[in-house]
């Protein structure tokens, strides 16, 4: 993973009133694979079977794959909007 | 019979050493000016990026323990003991801002520890005071665990004699080893450690999900093992599936895992030696690898059911070592030298959480026991003198836990650990948010939430080691008079009743007018990063007050 180095904001660029800030409306997606792994009805049965794996099994692995997704949305989205603002 | 294991001992006897050569030079690796100082010395500099982190988290995170014990509890009960992926799944969104805000104001003020922000957040050196000794009391079991981990491997090489001292000598020698290098080196060992034991656990796991079932008739036969083994038992709660009964004990015993995980002081460390937010943000993208290498993990259980594995006696009479399960699976399936490989994944994967748990837990002692009540002028020198002395006594303790205590007793603290780290939630999770607790009710929600805790855990029997009290983390329901069978995770239910004391409590505090301590943080603090102008930095000067660590001799 390269790391593009962080460029300070040249001072006087950014106006000192305008207040730094975690919000933003993309954070609201993140209650997505929180909410769904908690939800046994979801995934709790045996078929479909996968590569022999019970659905409980894969499914399971698979929100592995929502929550990188959502969190790696949430972090573009996110940077993006702190960068051109 | 230690004779039929040779080629496995020497295998894990090489890359065990080779990993603590490594620990040495680490003092050297990115290499300050002045290591006499708790930045360098307990945080790394605070300067790791992105790789250091995620390998350094990864293997704080998901420890031997957690590669021993997980696989052993779906070999014993199934499907409940899959929690461990949700519980892994949902922490990293759960978290994802508020580790940000945490950064932040600790880069701003310069706090090493959890309880450093607390007490300046609520003003309250008491305050602070009781979230330390929750840190320490919650991490000490947690490193005696580790030893649990190395202690699974040792038996099943048949490395381990019958007396006391001859059961123990080579845990007791590996974690001098262990010691001596995270004194000299602190946090800079575990992380570079880390990239050799992930290493070695991927490509373990990788073989073992692709070799084993190969061996074994493919995953339908492995599961249908499984499905086949639970439907012979009587008891009613195991079974590849959830049934009815368990699925709030699985829902709440996730959630309340994955609140109380970055509560731990050893992860918090592991956060705050990050360089940036942005480091932060995309590890929790990068972190759930872990999860997956887990998942896959922890059905080496299920593998050991169709292998036909029979787990070890335990220290007591008629009893058997679950915890064995995988080592044994590695030992009847591979070769001699891939399962030395496979023990060395296991026990150096011990060695980086245990390194990063000591620092932590001395960080606590150093910077709110030490400097807050015993010596209030302590020099930068002195407290990384401190830290590093204390990290020493930390480890003696977690040893001495295994020696000379039943290791189930161990267990029972690592699941009391839990249930009690949970309990710093509205002080510090909370607190990251809002200022509106009063710390009198803090304290007061601490004490409810840790006595009904602790008293739940109490009444819980466990009808297969036959014991009466502190027998798992499931509560039954009907002990509140409920009329059901179902079970709740005791720390969900004692963090929530921590929550409600507090509540009720600041109401009455503020109407009382009871003077609140001062908040010596500023609604900036909580998103400054990299570059801010504000932000204490790392040590780089020399100062003529404090010796220079001489060069490791190694």
């Amino acid at each position: 993973m390269s790391e593009p180095p962080v460029t300070p904001e040249p001072p006087g660029a950014a106006p000192p009133s305008r207040e730094a800030t975690d919000r933003s409306p993309w954070n609201w997606l993140l209650f997505l694979p929180i909410v769904v792994p908690l939800v046994p009805a979801l995934f709790n049965m045996d078929s479909p079977r996968l590569f022999g794996f019970p659905a409980y099994y894969w499914l399971q692995l698979a929100f592995i794959v929502l929550g990188v997704a959502t969190t790696s949305v949430v972090y573009r989205m996110t940077r993006v909007r702190a960068v051109t603002s | 019979m230690w004779r039929d294991h040779l080629t496995e001992i020497i295998v894990f006897t090489v890359l065990f050493l080779l990993v603590s050569g490594m620990g040495f030079l680490a003092a050297r690796w990115r290499a300050p000016k002045d290591m006499a100082h708790l930045d360098e010395w307990g945080l790394g500099g605070r300067t790791f990026g992105g790789w250091i982190t995620w390998f350094l988290v990864g293997g704080d995170v998901y420890t031997a323990y957690t590669f021993v014990a997980v696989p052993a509890l779906l070999f014993g009960a199934g499907a409940a003991g899959f929690f461990a992926v949700p519980y892994t799944i949902i922490v990293y969104p759960l978290v994802f801002l508020v580790l940000l805000r945490l950064w932040s104001v600790s880069h701003r003020h310069g706090f090493v520890t959890p309880a450093d922000f607390v007490r300046t957040r609520f003003g309250s050196p008491t305050l602070a005071l009781i979230i330390a000794i929750t840190g320490i009391a919650a991490t000490m079991p947690y490193i005696a665990l580790q030893l649990v981990g190395i202690e699974a491997v040792l038996k099943t090489m048949g490395v381990t004699g019958d007396s006391t001292v001859a059961r123990h000598l080579p845990i007791i020698v590996a974690f001098a080893i262990l010691a001596a290098y995270t004194y000299q080196s602190g946090l800079r060992a575990p992380a570079l450690i880390a990239f050799v034991k992930d290493s070695l656990i991927y490509i373990v796991i990788l073989v073992a999900v692709i070799y084993l079932p190969y061996k074994l008739g493919g995953w339908g036969k492995i599961f249908d093992a499984a499905d086949a083994k639970f439907a012979a038992t009587p008891a009613p709660g195991d079974g590849i599936l959830l049934n009815q009964n368990n699925q709030l004990q699985y829902v709440t015993l996730a959630l309340g895992s994955a609140l109380a995980l970055f509560l731990y002081p050893h992860t918090q460390t592991g956060v705050l030696a990050s360089r940036s937010r942005a480091v932060i943000k995309r590890n929790m993208s990068a972190l759930p690898a872990y999860t997956l290498l887990l998942g896959l993990i922890a059905l080496l259980g299920y593998m050991a059911i169709a292998a036909g594995v029979k787990p070890l006696p335990g220290a007591k009479e008629g009893t058997v070592d679950s915890n064995t399960v995988v080592p044994l699976l590695f030992d009847h399936t591979f070769p001699d030298w891939f399962a030395g490989v496979a023990y060395a994944a296991i026990g150096i994967g011990a060695l980086v959480p245990a390194a990063i748990m000591s620092i932590a837990a001395a960080n606590l002692f150093t910077r709110n026991i030490y400097k807050e009540y015993l010596k209030k002028d302590a020099s930068a020198a002195q407290e990384a003198k401190v830290s590093k002395v204390a990290s020493l006594v930390v480890k003696v303790g977690a040893v001495a836990c295994i020696v000379f205590l039943d290791p189930q007793f161990s267990i029972d603290l690592q699941l009391i650990g839990g249930v009690i780290i949970l309990q710093t939630l509205p002080a510090v999770a909370l607190g990251l948010y809002t200022r509106w607790f009063h710390r009198g009710a803090l304290i007061a929600g601490w004490v409810a939430g840790m006595g009904l805790g602790v008293w739940m855990l109490y009444q819980i029997p466990n009808a297969a080691t036959k014991r009466a009290h502190f027998g798992g983390s499931a509560f039954p329901l009907e002990k509140f008079g409920f009329d059901t069978p179902k079970t709740i995770y005791v720390g969900i239910v004692a963090v929530l009743v921590n929550l409600a004391v507090a509540a009720l409590a600041t109401l009455a505090l503020k109407a009382g007018r009871v003077p609140d301590g001062t908040d010596g943080t500023s609604r900036s603090d909580y998103f400054a990063d990299e570059g801010d102008e504000k932000l204490v930095p790392a040590p780089r000067q020399d100062s003529d007050e404090v010796t220079v660590e001489p060069a490791p001799q190694v």
